[in-house]
């Protein structure tokens, strides 16, 4: 029997044309599996340029860019409005502004991405403490226990949530709801901005065969190119080959890929993964092949990784260093310690040591700095003997 | 080139010089041992470039001249052939190989030319003394435990070596340290080794002279160049590299007021630790010692696996103390400890305690207690 939810009153109905008795919404959504479905993908719309047009309200009816001007900068996020001209993440600004020249281009404020994406967990808080953030603008949440105590229908809490991120935040989100986190991603994908849409357990394989198989979350490009090479480009084709055939094509994965064809995925949502590094980085505003300077900034991020250690309890027992170069390869180096540690002065000498290393004149354009292997706190930097003074 | 060698006056040969060689080089000519006959003698020398082995074999030469083959493969080849064996070593020039004949088994080796082969060299030689062999060879093994293996720290990466002045007059004293425990080993300084730079013998180097000490009991001469050192031992010359860098000052972090002596027997507490330790973790590795009046009582908590605890008796009069150290960095001292009691030196909890052997004064071990 079909459920509707009127999107505007957050609740869930018997179906009935025209807009809701209650509230006079029009926006209703009827699904057979309304109010059964827990799992949700909540995504912020063009998260940070949304941000910056509820601070900027003379910004509203103009395209907005997010990201780093002059030569070298990339889009980080277009508003909608941009998107129209063809302005996409993760394109160059220059190309950026010839498709669309009239943008205006604001650098990211992550701090205060960082502040909004945390009034909007707390908001997330109120229905659910299963919350597993994907990124500032995205996360899945478990709204089984809630729906089952009979508090309130996952659907229904879901429209609560965006109507309150709306008011109280000022930016809108897209809604997927439905049995698995594979399924929920792509709900929220297929009504964006503002959008709510549900994928059922029983409809999902044919909801699924059209999609194309880059759809599926893992399917990279290579992944994508071998598929595509065997003549499989839509979940649908996938979904007649066996797990067997897929496990011996493109072994573990393939498990997963049979799974997901079919709309299976047992990943739980994973409230605060455990946090596996913690690095920080940053891109020179002209490339750098000097040893000397290399250093200077890896002892700056290393300092910024020390606090982030400091303040979440851990102890890295090595360190990585990134470089990218000027041609853009990227080069991972990483050192074992030989006692974990907090301390940025271990974790500058450390990334002194494969900087020098692997300093042989090429220029570089990012350093990262690192730590991974991580241990509680207790473990680290025992007491040395050179330390007393 | 051509000579006639017994198997095994080339096996030691081999044995000794092949061990410098690195299995995997990116300099195809440091695979190889460099070949040299004239006379009586064969020479052969390997090297990584920081350190060269050379050792000089009886053999009997027919046609003096050299070249140089894959070490590893010729030591390979020596080792298997029957024992007694007369070897016959013999240099196609034109084919640029080298042939080696011994009864019905012949190998054929390509060569490369023994022009190209480095020399390591030792310039300007400042000071040379000759020592027991096995004086160094104490000096090495008392210390070489505690060598660090943090590459950032690469002058802790060896033995510094250096001569100092004590109350039982000059001694040359040998030290290494990872930061967490020190070991200190002296023997009375050598004629000739009054004045020596401070020295940092790398840690392949200390490895590769242990190793040639354990065949050797004679003499070993000495030789100091601002950056280089020479052991010459019998029939055996080994050059090296030092580090260079600056090793700290060793003497500050070597407690001189820790009143709180602890006497316990070596074997016991050893084994007492070995034991407690089994449920100590990998990571942490902590043993608690908990002294008081002639009791030790040594124990761990692993919260993941249980607890152990164990009762020695001591001799101790000082204030009760309550002490962690490292599990394993305890067992490696008390391995190095001969006598049949060890003397703790402890201050208090948070302290470097100092670890000797009760009647040998001459090796010292400073230990950084953890916390626990």
């Amino acid at each position: 029997m079909l459920t509707q939810l009127c999107r505007d009153c957050c609740q869930l109905v018997a179906p009935r044309a025209g807009s809701c008795p209650d509230c006079g919404g029009e926006r209703r959504i009827a699904h057979a599996e309304l109010a059964a479905l827990t799992i949700a993908h909540i995504d912020c719309d063009a998260f940070y340029a949304s941000v910056e047009k509820r601070d900027r309200p003379d910004l509203r009816e103009k395209p907005l860019i997010v990201g780093h001007d002059g030569g070298r900068g990339v889009v980080t996020t277009a508003c909608y409005i941009a998107r129209r001209y063809g302005v996409r993440s993760a394109m160059p600004m220059f190309k950026a502004l010839d498709l669309c020249p009239d943008a205006v281009v604001l650098p990211p404020d992550m701090g205060k991405y960082k502040a909004v994406s945390d009034d909007i967990r707390a908001i997330f808080r109120a229905a659910t403490e299963v919350i597993e953030p994907v990124s500032l603008d995205e996360a899945y949440l478990d709204l089984t226990e809630a729906h089952e105590s009979g508090e309130r229908a996952a659907a229904e809490a879901l429209a609560v949530i965006a109507l309150r991120v709306e008011r109280e935040v000022g930016i809108t989100v897209s809604i997927g709801l439905s049995c698995n986190k594979f399924l929920a991603k792509l709900a929220s994908e297929m009504d964006k901005p503002r959008g709510f849409s549900v994928i059922g357990a029983a409809e999902a394989k044919a909801v699924l065969a059209p999609m194309s198989i880059r759809k599926i979350n893992g399917v990279g490009q290579a992944t994508a190119q071998r598929l595509e090479a065997s003549g499989i480009a839509s979940i649908g084709q996938l979904q007649a080959l066996s797990e067997m055939q897929l496990v011996t094509q493109y072994g573990k994965f393939g498990r997963r890929l049979a799974r997901y064809a079919q709309g299976e995925d047992e990943r739980a949502v994973t409230p605060d993964r455990p946090t596996k590094s913690i690095s920080a980085e940053t891109t020179f505003s002209r490339d750098t092949g000097s040893a000397d300077e290399l250093i200077a900034v890896a002892r700056r991020l290393g300092e910024r990784v020390a606090t982030q250690l400091q303040r979440k309890g851990l102890a890295g027992g090595a360190v990585v260093l990134k470089l990218k170069t000027s041609d853009f390869r990227l080069l991972t180096r990483s050192k074992r310690l030989p006692n974990a540690t907090q301390r940025a002065s271990v974790l500058a000498e450390a990334a002194e040591f494969l900087i020098r290393r692997d300093a042989d004149g090429r220029r570089f354009r990012l350093i990262g700095v690192g730590v991974d292997d991580l241990r509680p706190a207790t473990e680290a930097d025992p007491p040395g003997l050179f330390d007393m003074a | 080139m051509r000579l006639l060698i017994e198997k095994s006056a080339l096996l030691k040969a081999l044995q000794h010089v092949t061990s410098v060689v690195e299995r995997r080089n990116t300099i195809p000519i440091l695979a190889n041992v460099s070949l040299r006959a004239d006379g009586e003698s064969l020479h052969l020398k390997a090297t990584d470039l920081d350190i060269e082995v050379t050792e000089t074999a009886r053999a009997e030469t027919t046609a003096p001249g050299g070249t140089t083959v894959p070490a590893h493969t010729l030591h390979d080849i020596v080792r298997k052939l029957p024992d007694g064996s007369q070897i016959e070593l013999a240099s196609k020039g034109d084919e640029g190989r080298l042939a080696i004949t011994a009864g019905p088994s012949r190998f054929l080796l390509a060569c490369l030319p023994a022009d190209d082969f480095p020399d390591l060299g030792l310039d300007g030689m400042s000071h040379s003394f000759q020592l027991a062999s096995r004086d160094l060879a104490r000096l090495i093994e008392k210390t070489r435990f505690a060598i660090s293996t943090d590459e950032t720290r690469y002058y802790l990466n060896g033995i510094y070596l250096h001569a100092t002045e004590t109350d039982e007059g000059w001694r040359l004293r040998a030290v290494a340290t990872d930061g967490h425990r020190l070991a200190r080993m002296d023997v009375a300084l050598p004629d000739g080794g009054m004045g020596m730079p401070g020295i940092i013998l790398p840690r392949k180097t200390v490895q590769e002279v242990a190793k040639l000490l354990a065949d050797h009991s004679d003499e070993v001469f000495v030789h100091l160049s601002p950056n280089k050192i020479r052991f010459t031992a019998g029939n055996v010359v080994l050059t090296s590299k030092l580090i260079d860098g600056t090793f700290p000052d060793y003497q500050r972090v070597v407690p001189q007021n820790n009143d709180k002596n602890m006497r316990v027997g070596n074997a016991a507490f050893t084994k007492a630790v070995d034991r407690v330790s089994t449920l100590s973790s990998e990571k942490g590795r902590a043993v608690k010692l908990n002294i008081s009046d002639g009791k030790l009582v040594l124990s761990v908590n692993n919260p993941e696996s249980g607890s152990a605890t164990e009762e020695l008796e001591t001799e101790y009069s000082g204030e009760p103390l309550e002490i962690g150290f490292n599990a394993r960095y305890l067992l490696d001292i008390s391995a190095h400890i001969e006598g049949d009691r060890s003397v703790f030196s402890l201050s208090d909890p948070s302290a470097p305690t100092v670890l000797q052997d009760e009647n040998d004064a001459s090796a010292l071990f400073v230990l950084m207690p953890m916390r626990v």
